[in-house]
């Protein structure tokens, strides 16, 4: 045990591991702050989706040989996710559907393409850093690192700005059409965000376990917190203790970073449900 | 210059038609409600007024500074998830959102109006409870708190009273006739209980095959409503 102490803090000296962690903190609490209102708008499954349209989109960065392929990531992922949130209200294809649909579409031709022009020697290692995440958190730049934090505390001010028309548009989305809220405005506000935590998250947890990121944290709070307030506060706060203990283990142990944080995230929701479960019955 | 003027309208879903040429104005400070048997087509009326659908043809034409941001609405159902967290205050002080604007925060006189609007509602001792463990009459009270919230000039309202106690109904429909009168909002309403709407409206709209609109007398008069045609054989 004091061996482990030992080789946990000698890493926490190192700048790239402190950098790694202040990333991943940053990015665990933008992506818990937009879970609830993902959870509640049945669109649980857009980080999935959307993840793996930026894994199609950095393989076809990949292959038009673009040397920094943040800019096009971002933006293809930004498109579907408006588009996505549109689907979702004039269900034509029921807004899961449509997600599951571009979700696979997109895995499938990324994985397609970096098959067929792959010039690297090692493409299942690149493919798996890209799905799982692995050690590509630990071997940021500086550069990455601000871009990170910067495009992060952008995510934190938007949505402490619109707090008030998200719960509003979450609540009752007709309701704020019929009463002059500029519902699409907001929503098309909501769809950018979430791109950008997506873009942000697959350097932490990869592709296959943003979702993860998202919800869980949400829906731990919702078991025991019964205000939208509350409920997000929680949500927040779980988030960052859950991704600074799972990378903590993840460099003590040597576990794959990405699914420890996930791990600690899902002991936390079965904590959480147990005391919901006992609160909720001492209440009635 | 009315507030709403409906032209031919043609009402529907996917080109299906349920209501066909629809002719009627409203007048600010006006007290319509619209009667009507079930599936006559009265929501998709109001949905359709209030901008949430198309309509197939013709044209709603708004004026008098009636605009959006001076709505209240009361849908007829709210599909609202069953696990979604939220405080009865919260919700009825996000019907004060369409006066924000792009303002972040609520102005104090928004949110005394939140509290002033639960207290009418009678939900003070509730305010602070979770919406989905409350009553189904509880939970329309404050959807309503919440219209009135919004509401600045319109107030529509999709069967109001559905689910409420006989206590709260009469209250309710002395709140709605007060706004009307005192504070001269134009009032919009659905409803089956055609003694009230005789009783407070000014204005009838019967959807049926055969259309009516008029003021209430005109409407007694024409013996449309079932309710009255049974008062009449009774004392005839
Ligand atoms: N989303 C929909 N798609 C297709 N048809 C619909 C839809 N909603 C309602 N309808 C149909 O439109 C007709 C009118 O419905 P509407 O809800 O307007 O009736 P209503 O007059 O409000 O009835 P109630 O008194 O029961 O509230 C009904 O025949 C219904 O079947
Ligand atoms: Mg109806």
């Amino acid at each position: 045990m004091a061996e482990t102490l030992d080789k946990l803090s000698m890493y926490l000296q190192l700048p790239f591991v402190q950098r790694a962690l202040i990333v991943g903190v940053v990015i665990a609490l933008c992506s818990s702050l937009l879970g609830v209102t993902l959870v509640l708008k049945r669109f649980s499954f857009i980080g999935d989706g959307l993840s793996h349209v930026a894994f199609g989109a950095m393989a076809i960065a990949a292959v038009l040989k673009l040397t920094n392929d943040m800019p096009f990531v971002l933006a293809v992922t930004v498109i579907c996710a408006v588009l996505l949130l549109r689907m979702g209200q004039n269900a034509k294809i029921k807004g899961d559907a449509a997600v599951a649909m571009i979700s696979v579409g997109a895995l499938a031709i990324g994985y397609l393409l970096m098959n067929i022009f792959s010039t690297s020697g090692n493409l299942s290692g690149d493919v798996c850093t890209t799905l799982f995440g692995s050690t590509s958190i630990l071997t940021l730049t500086e550069e990455e690192v601000w871009l990170s934090v910067g495009l992060s505390a952008l995510v934190i001010l938007v949505f402490i700005f619109f707090y008030h028309k998200i719960f509003c548009i979450t609540f009752d989305e007709n309701f704020a059409l019929a009463t002059g809220v500029r519902a699409k405005l907001y929503n098309l506000i909501l769809a950018v965000v979430i791109a950008v935590i997506i873009v942000l998250a697959m350097n932490l947890v990869g592709s296959l376990l943003i979702s993860a990121l998202i919800i869980f944290p949400a829906l731990s709070a919702m078991r025991v917190f019964k205000s939208f307030k509350s409920v997000t506060i929680c949500s927040a706060i779980l988030s960052v203790c859950c991704a600074a203990l799972g990378m903590l283990i993840s460099i003590a142990f040597g576990t794959p970073v990405g699914s420890t944080i996930v791990a600690v995230d899902i002991v936390t929701f079965f904590i959480f449900m147990l005391i919901g479960k006992i609160f909720g019955g001492i209440k009635q | 210059m009315p507030q709403i003027i409906c032209k031919d309208l043609c009402l529907g879903y996917q080109g299906q038609e349920i209501i066909h040429n629809l002719n009627f104005e409203v007048n600010k400070g006006d007290y319509l409600c619209i009667v009507g048997e079930n599936g006559s087509g009265k929501s998709t009326l109001m949905r359709t007024l209030l901008g949430l659908q198309p309509p197939i043809s013709g044209n709603i034409l708004t004026g008098d500074g009636m605009t959006k941001r001076s709505i209240g609405y009361l849908p007829q159902q709210t599909v609202t998830q069953r696990d979604f967290p939220s405080t009865v205050w919260e919700i009825v002080l996000s019907g004060c959102q369409n006066q924000c604007g792009l303002r972040p925060f609520y102005a104090k006189a928004e949110k005394q109006k939140a509290l002033s609007n639960i207290e009418r509602m009678g939900l003070t001792k509730l305010k602070k409870r979770c919406y989905r463990e409350l009553s189904g009459g509880q939970q329309q009270r404050v959807l309503l708190a919440r219209a009135l919230c919004a509401a600045q000039d319109i107030l529509l309202l999709d069967e109001p009273v559905a689910g409420l106690d006989p206590v709260v109904t009469e209250e309710m429909y002395r709140i709605i006739e007060e706004l009307n009168q005192k504070d001269g909002m134009t009032i919009i309403m659905i409803s089956h209980d055609i003694e009230a709407a005789v009783k407070y409206a000014g204005k009838i709209l019967h959807i049926a095959d055969h259309v009516f609109f008029g003021t209430t007398d005109e409407y007694i008069k024409s013996g449309r409503s079932r309710f009255l045609t049974k008062e009449a054989e009774v004392n005839g």
